[in-house]
């Protein structure tokens, strides 16, 4: 019982402290593009409201940067206090992945986002272009590094156990296995469909509380651009992401779907409340063959259902099927939504530049056609990216217990011998501190929007003298 | 002390742990300065404090790094050992990150806060440098204590817990000479005469209790004719804390000559100290449980990481000294632009 305790307690630790990791990787992830962009634009046109929207996002970017650090040191030194047999077993093959993100990613990310943050009056102008390159290159590197592991977790190959311990065979095998593709993809995406809706609605924040300034405009629409370009990009690379799961992880598919039983032209649960004790789902609604069709292409398929993973003696072979069901949703339905809220944009913008031909000249698109209601709309999609990033990384890491290595090793079998009311101690501290610091990182943004938003009040009246765009966009008939 | 470097079983946990140990050792010197400037915060002005932050902006994040790469070298090459020193300090390490998080947050929050709330993170600074180098000079003394957890062992790492945080701030005083000019660098030079106690003391108290662990270590040290050989360590850390004792009570010289001697001086005496104890350790890696070659993981897989860290390590390096030499020279407010 003290064991379970200390287990379950453990998991939980680990849970906050990787989901408060997360939330900033994803950010930075992409956001070292997107200033990039910025700085690359700069360079190219002169046009100060490049170097406004870099200076803007890159406090954004300074700030997300140290909350992923200090809480990705908090990670490396948790495998050790509270997961020591993970590292005990497939430590040779985990221990040079973990090893390569640090040399390769950590250091170039932690030098050059200092010359980055603060060289751009110091260091000429393509050694800043190329701290920027290198930070953002460095952030996906990182990223590479940590989804090849996580998908060698989920689909291991290339080694071999003995007494034990896994020892690697083929390195090739390892770092390609058969899921990381898709997962790495699946979550570049979500980085770069945070950060568009993040800028987005960020932006669109700044324009509702008056904030006409150029780079407002330049940062929305390449918010929205990202938006409405990458989702049925991603749409589609969660569908092969979901195949290949299929393939390999059935019991995860079987729960996100809510299926109980083997069945050929399998339904797709709607919405319902997975019972494990009755195993079925209540008050389900379905639409008959549909899960069959997308997962098989075919409406008569055959689904592995979840009674199938329950071994002679009883013992439960699958994932808790409740969170994997509702957080799978969840992911789905915020994407569904990112991708109506982002087309309407697009098509509001597109319909006011078409209406005031010739006017807006050069311009694909107008923010002055958004419509109030899409621009609040855009403000708590802000953080959509978030949301639908957890939901995902709940669906799969969930949906791959009992094990922590797919059929390799348990989860409980990874799990230090600490007291339990140790575990609960420091993770209601732990709680504490990130509920505190999500407060504050939030509020801040907040506040640098509201300043810069003040700033450019201010400035309004140089506005109509930087540039030729802006004065056909400023003009009365609007 | 050297292994045979015709069998991977041998040399690669030898070189790992050397790499270890000089990650380490870099970790301490790097982030030691910048903790100890955190430690220092409460002293100065608020004019002076963005002075201080200015003087380790550009750096602090590379600094860390050294922690991540000391940690995750004792991960990837000596799992076992990881799991039981982690496990055995695990009060400690929740100490230090919970403070490396509040500082790491609080220097990019104070930055951009309003300024009623720069207060509250100005704190919060200074609290998570203190909490950090607390819990990792309490780390140092149980671990030289072999990770036994008594009411003896827990009172000596109290001690190294208070030595170490002085030693940061002496070390970061030391950077803040270099750093700054007129009163807050005469401010530096003080708190730097104030806090080179702490060193002192810090290095004796461990130099007395290692050889009284074990019978092991007072052989390693005090047989006949090691004593001899190690005589240098001792005999050359007693000059150059003699010799940093002259300089703060003459600096700043004039014309600011020499401003980085004491940041030099320091480090060579913290290098001193740490080769000291890595004498004692070896060939330990969790004291006198394990050695290094139990501890360490397949050599198929050290050596993949050894072929990265050949290539990387080099670059590594050349970068870090371009971005100190980008950012070299008197320190100022930082800027975004």
């Amino acid at each position: 019982m003290d064991t379970l305790d200390t287990l379950l307690l453990s998991r939980i630790q680990f849970a906050a402290n990787i989901s408060f990791h997360i939330l900033f990787p994803t950010i930075t992830i992409a956001l070292g593009w997107v200033l990039f962009f910025f700085r690359v634009r700069f360079a190219q046109t002169g046009d100060d409201k490049w170097m406004a929207a870099y200076r803007f996002w890159v406090k954004v970017f300074a700030l997300s940067f140290a909350m992923g650090v200090v809480s990705g040191i908090t990670m490396s030194f948790q495998f050790g206090t509270n997961w020591p047999g993970f590292m005990e077993t497939v430590g040779n093959i985990a221990g040079p992945l973990l090893a390569y993100e640090v040399l390769t990613a950590f250091f170039l990310e932690a030098v050059f986002i200092g010359i980055m943050l603060f060289g751009f009056s110091r260091v000429p102008g393509w050694l800043h272009m190329l701290a920027t390159f290198l930070v953002a290159f460095g952030t996906t590197m990182s990223a590479f590094w940590i989804i090849v592991l996580n998908s060698w977790m989920h689909t291991p190959q290339g080694f071999e156990m003995i007494d034990g311990q896994a020892f690697a065979t083929d390195w090739w095998a390892i770092i390609f296995n058969p899921s990381m593709p898709y997962r790495f993809a699946h979550m570049m995406l979500a980085s770069f469909l945070t950060v568009g809706f993040l800028v987005a609605g960020i932006s669109a924040f700044r324009w509702l509380i008056g904030d006409r300034s150029r780079e407002v405009r330049a940062m929305l629409k390449t918010g929205v651009a990202i938006g409405a370009l990458l989702i049925p990009v991603q749409i589609f690379m969660g569908d092969l992401h979901g195949l290949n799961t299929k393939e390999y992880q059935p019991a995860k598919v079987a729960a996100m779907e809510g299926l109980w039983e083997t069945q050929e032209g399998a339904p797709l649960v709607l919405f319902g409340i997975p019972d494990e004790e009755a195993r079925e789902n209540r008050m389900a609604i379905e639409i008959p063959g549909l899960a069959s069709f997308i997962l098989t292409h075919d409406w008569n398929g055959e689904l592995t259902g979840l009674n199938d993973f329950v071994a002679e003696d009883g013992t439960v072979l699958h994932p808790p099927v409740a969170p994997v069901f509702w957080s799978f949703r969840v992911m789905v339905g915020t994407g569904v939504a990112m991708l109506l809220l982002s087309w309407t944009a697009v098509w509001f913008m597109w319909r006011r530049r078409a209406l005031h031909q010739g006017r807006i000249a050069g311009h694909w698109f107008a923010v002055e056609g958004l419509p109030k209601p899409v621009l609040w709309a855009l403000v708590p999609m802000a953080f959509s990216g978030w949301v639908a990033t957890l939901a995902g990384w709940y669906t799969t890491e969930i949906g791959r217990q009992p094990w922590l290595v797919q059929g390799v090793m348990t989860t409980e079998m990874a799990v230090a011998d600490v007291p339990a009311p140790m575990v609960m101690g420091t993770l209601v501290t732990y709680l504490a501190i990130y509920a505190a610091l999500l407060f504050a990182y939030v509020g801040v943004i907040v506040y640098l929007a509201r300043k810069a938003a003040r700033g450019q009040d201010g400035r309004a009246n140089d506005m109509t003298h930087s540039g030729k765009a802006q004065v056909a966009v400023l003009s009365p008939a609007e | 002390m050297l292994p045979d470097f015709a069998n991977p079983a041998d040399w690669l946990p030898w070189a790992f742990a050397s790499l270890m140990g000089l990650s380490i050792l870099i970790y301490v010197v790097l982030d030691g300065f910048d903790l100890g400037v955190g430690i220092l915060f409460p002293l100065a002005t608020p004019a002076e404090q963005d002075r201080m932050i200015g003087s380790i902006g550009p750096f602090w994040d590379a600094n860390e790094t050294w922690l991540v790469l000391a940690v995750g070298l004792l991960l990837v090459a000596f799992p076992q050992a990881h799991g039981m020193i982690l496990t055995a300090l695990y009060l400690p390490v929740f100490v230090m990150l919970v403070g490396l998080i509040l500082r790491g947050v609080a220097f990019e929050f104070r930055a951009k806060a309003r300024d009623h709330h720069k207060r509250l993170w100005n704190r919060l600074f200074f609290a998570g440098s203190l909490m950090t180098a607390l819990a990792q000079g309490f780390m140092l003394g149980l671990y030289i204590m072999g990770l036994e957890q008594t009411l003896a062992t827990y009172a000596f790492a109290t001690l190294t817990a208070v030595f170490l945080a002085v030693g940061y701030s002496f070390i970061g005083s030391a950077w803040l000479i270099h750093k700054t000019d007129d009163a807050l660098q005469r401010k530096a030079v003080r708190w730097g005469r104030e806090s080179l106690w702490g060193v002192i003391l810090g290095i004796g108290a461990v130099s007395v209790a290692t050889p009284l662990v074990s019978t092991r270590l007072f052989d390693k040290w005090l047989s006949f004719p090691e004593v001899l050989y190690l005589a240098p360590l001792p005999i050359l850390s007693g000059l150059l804390i003699l010799w940093l004792w002259r300089m703060l009570r003459q600096m700043p010289y004039a014309g600011d000559a020499r401003s980085w001697l004491p940041f030099a001086a320091a480090t060579a005496l913290f290098a001193l100290a740490y080769l000291g104890m890595a004498y004692s350790f070896y060939p330990y890696v969790v004291p006198e449980r394990l050695t290094i070659y139990e501890a360490a993981s397949a050599p198929e897989s050290l050596l993949i990481i050894f072929v990265g860290a050949c290539v990387v390590v080099p670059v590594i390096a050349g970068y870090s000294v371009l971005a100190y030499t980008l950012f070299r020279g008197k320190a100022t407010e930082l800027r975004y632009d």
